[in-house]
C-alpha cells in the first residue's frame, strides 16, 4: 500500500499541470466515444457500468458507516425506492418525451425519493445509536421490501419491467463522477465537519455548538439519495426489477465493498467497489462456487489488513490541500 | 376463540426457534460486544445437519439433534478460532466484515454441496392430539419442551457455574478479568460454542417446522431472531428470549388476523414504533442482567 501512495505522489505535482477536471473531460470523452463506437464489447461494458453504479453505493454508504459511524445495514431500501421510483417514472408517466431528458429527470426522481426515505429514517437516529439505529435501518429496508411486494400496480413480488436500457457508460460515469465529487465536497466542507465529529464523539460534538440533529439529516439524506442515484442507474442498466434483488443480501454486498476498501475513506471506496465487482467477475469460471471462494480472500483480507484496504487514508488528489498544498511542500 | 389459541400454540413453536438462535447473537454481543452476523447460517448448517443424519445416516430424532449440536458447536467454535480471534485488537467493523464473510462462505459452500433444496422426512411420529380443541402435534410440543429445556440449562449455566460468573465478568468488564485469572480466550470459545449449540439445535426444529430447507433460510430467520434479541435489549439473556417470543407472536398473529404478506410489514413497523419509545430495547439497562 506505501507503494501505491508513492506510486501517486507523482500525480500530486503533476496536479500543477493537469487539473482534475481536464482528466474527468478526457474520461468523459471516453467514455462517451466507448460507448458511441463499441470500442469494448458488451460485458465489458456492462462490468464497467456495475463497478460505477457499485461504487455510487458504496461512497453513499461509506458516508453513514464510515464518516458518521454509524452502522447501517438497510441502504438496499433506498435503492430499492430510487429504482422504482424511477422506473415508474420513466414507464408511465414520461414514456412520451425523449428519452435524453426522461432518463436524467427519471433518475433524479428516484434520488429524491430515496432521500425522503432516508428522512424517515435519521429522526429514529436522533435517539438511538450503534447495533439499535442498523436495525432501525434493517426495518426500514424491510418495510419497503414489504410495502412494494404489496402493491400490485408495480407487479408485487414478480417484479416490474419495461424500462428501455437507458443506462450508457458516460451516465453512469457523469453519476459517479457527480458523486464523488459532492461526497467529497459535503465531508470537506462545514457540515462534514460535523458528520466526522458526530463519529468521533457525538456528547463532544453537541457541547461545542454542532447541531448533531441537522447533520445526522443531512448526510442520511445526501446518502439515500445516492443510494437512490444507483438504484435509478441499476434497474435501466439491467430493466428488471423485484422486491427480491433488493434484500438484506444486497446490504450486506454495499457493507462488504466500503469495509474491503475501508471506511471513512473515498479513494478507499473506490478501490473497494471496483476489486469486488472486478474479483467477483473474474471468479465466474469457478461457478457456484465463486461465492465460497470470495469471502475467503475477503476474511484472509481482513486478518491481515483489519482496517481495510485504505481505512481512514485518502488519496492525494481527492484531499482538499491537493493542488494548493502539494507544490509547497517541495 | 379456539383458532385464536390455536395461533398462539403456532407463535410459541416459532418464538422457540426464534429464542434459541437470539441467544447466540446475545450472548457473543455480551462477551465480545460484537454482532456475530454469521450465527443464522450456523442455524442453517444445523438444519443441513439435520438432514444428513435423518435422510444419510438414518438416524432417530434425539441423536440427530445431538448431531447437529455436536457439529454446529464445532463449527461455531472454529469460526471464532478462525476469523474472530486474529482480529480481537482491530477494530470493530473488521469483525464485523469478517463474520458476513462466514455467513457468505457457510451459505454458497453449503449450496455447492447441494444445490437443490432439501426435504426432511418428519422426525417424529406426526400425530397430533386434541387438547380442549386446539390441536397440538408432536413437533409442537417437542420445539416447545425442547427448548424450554435448552434455555433452563443455559440459564443453570451461566447463573449457577463458575464459567458462567467467568463470562459475566467478561461482559462486565474485559480489561481487568484476565488480571482475575480468568482465561478469557476459552471462555469466549465456549460462549461461542454455547451459543453455536442452541443455533444448532435450533436449526432441528426449524426444519421439523418447515420440512424444506435451502442454503439461505440462515438469511431472514437469522435476522429475525437478531431483531428479536435487540427487541429484548442486546447481551441481556432473557430479553433475547421475551424478545423472540413477542416477535413470533406478533408474526404469527399478522398472519393468522391480516393478509399473510403484511407479516413482515406489521411485524418492522411494530419494531421501529418500540424502538421510538424504548430505544435500549425493552430489558437492555444498565442494572440488567448481561452475560
Amino acid at each position: 500500500m506505501r507503494k501505491i501512495m508513492e506510486f501517486m505522489r507523482p500525480a500530486g505535482a503533476l496536479g500543477k499541470y493537469l487539473s482534475v477536471k481536464a482528466v474527468v473531460a478526457a474520461g468523459f470523452m471516453l467514455a462517451l466515444a466507448i460507448s458511441r463506437f463499441n470500442l469494448l464489447d458488451n460485458y465489458l461494458q456492462l462490468i464497467l457500468m456495475l463497478i460505477g453504479i457499485n461504487l455510487i453505493l458504496t461512497l453513499s454508504l461509506n458516508l453513514v458507516n464510515g464518516y458518521m459511524g454509524e452502522f447501517s445495514v438497510g441502504h438496499a431500501g433506498f435503492m430499492a425506492a430510487g429504482a422504482y421510483v424511477s422506473s415508474i417514472l420513466s414507464v408511465k408517466v414520461l414514456a412520451s418525451y425523449s428519452p435524453l431528458w426522461v432518463f436524467p429527470c427519471a433518475v433524479l426522481a428516484g434520488g429524491m425519493a430515496a432521500g425522503v426515505v432516508g428522512l424517515a429514517v435519521a429522526v429514529p437516529s436522533f435517539k438511538t445509536r450503534g447495533d439499535y439505529l442498523a436495525i432501525v435501518t434493517l426495518a426500514f429496508s424491510m418495510i419497503v421490501k414489504s410495502v412494494i411486494e404489496n402493491i400490485d400496480a408495480v407487479g408485487g413480488p414478480r417484479g416490474f419491467l419495461g424500462m428501455d436500457k437507458l443506462t450508457t457508460l458516460p451516465w453512469v460515469f457523469f453519476w459517479t463522477i457527480a458523486t464523488v465529487w459532492i461526497i467529497r465536497n459535503f465531508i470537506y466542507s462545514r457540515f462534514g465537519r460535523g458528520v466526522l465529529s458526530v463519529r468521533e464523539d457525538e456528547i463532544a460534538a453537541d457541547l461545542t455548538g454542532v447541531n448533531t440533529r441537522n447533520v445526522k439529516m443531512l448526510a442520511f439524506v445526501v446518502s439515500s439519495f445516492f443510494a437512490g442515484i444507483a438504484g435509478g442507474l441499476y434497474a435501466h442498466l439491467i430493466q428488471y426489477i423485484s422486491p427480491g434483488v433488493f434484500d438484506i443480501v444486497k446490504s450486506t454486498e454495499m457493507l462488504v465493498m466500503v469495509y474491503l476498501g475501508g471506511v471513512g475513506s473515498i479513494a478507499g471506496s473506490i478501490i473497494g467497489a471496483a476489486t469486488y465487482t472486478i474479483l467477483l467477475e473474474a471468479l465466474r469460471p469457478l461457478g457456484i462456487w465463486r461465492m465460497a471462494v470470495m469471502p475467503l480472500l475477503l476474511i484472509l483480507l481482513m486478518i491481515f489488513r483489519p482496517k481495510g484496504i485504505m481505512g481512514y487514508r485518502e488519496a492525494r488528489c481527492l484531499s482538499p490541500s491537493f493542488g494548493r498544498g502539494a507544490g509547497k511542500e517541495k | 376463540m379456539i383458532y385464536f389459541f390455536q395461533q398462539a400454540l403456532n407463535a410459541a413453536q416459532l418464538g422457540s426457534v426464534y429464542a434459541l438462535i437470539a441467544l447466540g447473537y446475545t450472548m457473543v454481543y455480551g462477551v465480545l460486544s460484537m454482532i456475530n452476523f454469521a450465527h443464522g447460517d450456523l442455524f442453517m448448517v444445523g438444519a443441513f445437519l439435520c438432514f444428513v443424519g435423518v435422510v444419510v445416516l438414518n438416524l432417530s430424532f434425539i441423536p440427530v439433534l445431538l448431531m447437529a449440536m455436536a457439529g454446529v458447536t464445532m463449527l461455531g467454535v472454529a469460526t471464532e478460532r478462525v476469523a474472530y480471534r486474529p482480529l480481537r485488537n482491530a477494530p470493530k467493523a473488521s469483525a464485523i466484515i469478517t463474520s458476513l464473510g462466514v455467513g457468505i462462505f457457510l451459505e454458497h459452500f453449503t449450496l455447492g454441496l447441494s444445490p437443490y433444496p432439501k426435504y426432511i422426512p418428519p422426525l417424529l411420529p406426526s400425530f397430533s392430539f386434541n387438547a380442549w380443541g386446539v390441536s397440538v402435534s408432536t413437533f409442537q410440543l417437542a420445539t416447545i419442551s425442547i427448548s424450554f429445556i435448552l434455555m433452563l440449562a443455559l440459564y443453570l449455566v451461566v447463573n449457577k457455574t463458575r464459567v458462567g460468573l467467568a463470562m459475566r465478568a467478561i461482559s462486565a468488564d474485559r480489561g481487568i478479568v484476565p488480571l482475575m485469572g480468568v482465561p478469557v480466550d476459552r471462555i469466549i470459545a465456549l460462549t461461542f460454542a454455547l451459543g453455536s449449540g442452541l443455533g444448532g439445535a435450533a436449526g432441528v426444529m426449524y426444519a421439523m417446522a418447515y420440512p424444506v430447507i435451502d442454503p439461505y433460510i440462515g438469511i431472514i430467520i437469522g435476522w429475525k431472531a437478531f431483531i428479536s434479541a435487540v427487541i429484548g435489549g442486546i447481551g441481556n439473556i432473557r430479553g433475547a428470549v421475551l424478545g423472540a417470543y413477542i416477535l413470533g407472536t406478533v408474526e404469527i398473529m399478522t398472519a393468522a388476523f391480516l393478509p399473510s404478506t403484511y407479516r413482515d410489514l406489521v411485524a418492522f413497523s411494530l419494531l421501529l414504533i418500540l424502538l421510538i419509545f424504548r430505544p435500549h430495547g425493552l430489558l437492555g439497562r444498565v442494572e440488567s442482567q448481561k452475560v
